[in-house]
């Protein structure tokens, strides 16, 4: 029960620091909507896949996209956690480190999801129609997804010291994660080795679902897709908690 | 705790064997200069580093073995701040309650009583990025207090304030435990503090606790007052064979005796002092004990001037 009460706090802190950072907001919503409204319409008016123009087959790639990029860069957070000195006030409490580490990716995903619903939004303005079951299973998927990523970020942001550092080395994660997820094209029709990292990458799951259930006709059956996101995040969160039991509050 | 050492990553040795025990009720003062590991023995007790060897207990729990009964013992208030900027000052303590497992009532009024006592109340709903420094400092101390601790560690709590401020925190201080059923392990360097507030103060240097008294039996260990003389041309042997002058020291113009019954023997001291610009007598601080006990000052502040019984006149010589 009081470790429930803290998960709230540590939850309650990120949204309302979240809230007063309008800007946040603003800028994490900035860069989607040029990628759907130029590059996607730009590419839109003369290319189309599979019957479907580019800006409209890229739409559920970018809700992927905002979900990898604001769910692995809020690892950050713990970065600076440490940098102002909170985390030892939350490493002090009698919380244990599991609550600690969930309290931080609740935190990120509450982030994820409000951008999320932002992009929804838009749909209209695409001429995509949304119904209620899409809309469940939308939120399931970036659920699923943004728990696990959410996960890397922090593992990552436990280990390292510098807000600098951690950019650096979350660049290197998340571009590969992006380009090889399948969000700017079909996977259907790659050449085997390129097919085969493609597979690997667990935001690719995430992709194809999303365009399954916005779009119709994805590459990965649905099932199969949020089988992998299932244990994939399951796995993450593993590995954090363990990250977080090792983290040092120096 | 017994026999504690700390040896960093890097081969620093910040402790090396600290020995202490902390009785009820107390408030206990680790004093020593930058660097003597005292953040690093809070640390330990906190639970937030862990010991290379010995044995550290808070409130009868091990901090190896127990650290999360522990943490529920502990208040404490870091040298740095440690409050979210972005919050207000009200919503700190409330994140604070909810961490600590207070419930909804209790919360609230113990928010509201720690801000009285921390005369916050009226600034409580500001953000805290728009508080001074001896504000943040005061609501941390309000946030150590709130889930009403056993033993709370203060870490140099006045770092940083002006005296008045300083002077507020060291009044709550001394309040809080004579309202019984807690402990106080509070770290500073400066002498002043440790003098007013501590009941028992461990001088620490390089890692070590060098005495551990009450304040008066520690300036009583230096053996008499302090004399400071500015004077031209002293007859240090005629001084120095007094059998009331304890030592003596001669620097740049500036004579210092430790000399007992200094009020009657002042007259003759003066006599042989030569030409006397100005005579400053006080009964020794604890800087005069880290001296005695070091053969260095502490390195403080400016501030650290005039306290205790000491006198300042300008003699004329007739
Ligand atoms: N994380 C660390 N890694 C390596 N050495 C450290 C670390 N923290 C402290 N030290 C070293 O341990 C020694 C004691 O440091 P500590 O912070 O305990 O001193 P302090 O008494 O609190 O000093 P101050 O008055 O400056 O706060 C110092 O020599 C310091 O350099
Ligand atoms: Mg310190």
């Amino acid at each position: 029960m009081s470790e429930l009460l803290g998960l709230y706090a540590l939850w309650l802190r990120e949204v309302k620091v979240y809230s007063r950072e309008r800007s946040r907001i603003a800028s994490s919503v900035f860069t989607p909507i040029l990628w759907l409204f130029v590059f996607g319409k730009g590419l839109g008016a003369t290319i189309s896949i599979g019957g479907l123009a580019y800006d409209i087959f890229l739409y559920p790639g970018i809700i992927a996209m905002s979900t990898l990029f604001t769910s692995l860069f809020f690892g950050v957070y713990i970065v600076w956690d440490k940098r102002v000195d909170f985390l030892k006030e939350v490493l002090v409490s009698p919380l244990s480190r599991t609550t600690v580490f969930l309290g931080k990716v609740l935190g990120g995903m509450t982030d994820t999801i409000i951008q999320v619903t932002i992009l929804l939004l838009l749909a209209p303005f695409l001429g995509i129609s949304i119904g209620p079951r899409t809309i469940v299973l939308i939120y399931g998927t970036v659920f699923f997804l943004s728990l696990g990523i959410v996960s890397i970020g922090l593992i990552i942001g436990s280990v390292m010291e510098s807000p600098e550092g951690f950019g650096l080395v979350v660049s290197f994660v998340a571009y590969p994660l992006f380009f090889l997820s399948g969000a700017l094209f079909p996977i259907w029709n790659l050449p085997p080795w390129l097919r085969a990292f493609v597979m690997l990458d667990p935001v690719t799951y995430g992709v194809d679902a999303l365009r399954t259930v916005i779009l119709g006709g994805g590459a990965i059956p649905l099932e199969v897709s949020f089988a992998v996101l299932t244990a994939f995040s399951a796995a993450m969160v593993y590995i954090g908690t363990k990250a977080f039991e090792r983290m040092k509050a120096y | 705790m017994r026999g504690l050492t700390k040896v960093f990553e890097g081969g620093i040795h910040a402790l090396r064997g600290i020995d202490f025990h902390i009785k009820d009720g107390e408030i206990f003062g680790l004093l020593g200069p930058n660097g003597a590991g005292k953040t690093t023995t809070i640390n330990i007790l906190a639970t937030l580093l862990k010991q290379t060897s010995g044995e550290a207990v808070v409130n009868g729990f091990d901090c190896l073995e127990e650290p999360h009964k522990v943490r529920q013992s502990i208040g404490i208030v870091f040298q740095d701040p440690s409050s979210d900027d972005m919050l207000t000052g009200r919503e700190n303590l409330h994140l604070h309650g909810l961490m600590y497992g207070l419930r909804k009532a209790e919360r609230e009024k113990r928010i509201e009583e720690v801000l009285r006592l921390v005369e916050l109340t009226d600034r409580a709903d500001d953000r805290v990025r728009r508080y001074s420094g001896g504000m943040r400092r005061r609501l941390e101390l309000a946030r150590g207090l709130l889930h009403k601790p056993k033993v709370l560690f203060l870490d140099e709590p006045t770092l940083g304030l002006d005296p008045q401020s300083r002077e507020h925190v060291w009044r709550y201080i001394g309040g809080l435990v004579d309202e019984g059923g807690l402990s106080i392990l509070l770290t500073t360097h400066y002498m002043e503090e440790a003098e007013k507030l501590c009941h028992r103060v461990a001088i620490i240097d390089r890692g070590k606790i060098i005495v551990l008294d009450t304040p008066k039996g520690l300036t009583e260990s230096v053996g008499g007052d302090v004399v400071a003389l500015k004077t031209g041309n002293p007859d240090v042997t005629a001084l120095a064979e007094k059998e009331y002058v304890l030592s003596i020291e001669q620097k740049e113009g500036l004579l210092t005796l430790t000399v007992r019954d200094a009020k009657q023997n002042l007259p003759e001291i003066l006599r042989l002092a030569g030409r006397v610009e100005s005579v400053e007598m006080h009964s020794p601080t604890l800087n005069d004990v880290f001296l005695h006990y070091t053969g260095r000052e502490i390195r403080e502040g400016p501030e650290e001037g005039g306290y205790g019984t000491r006198m300042m006149m300008s003699v004329k010589r007739r």
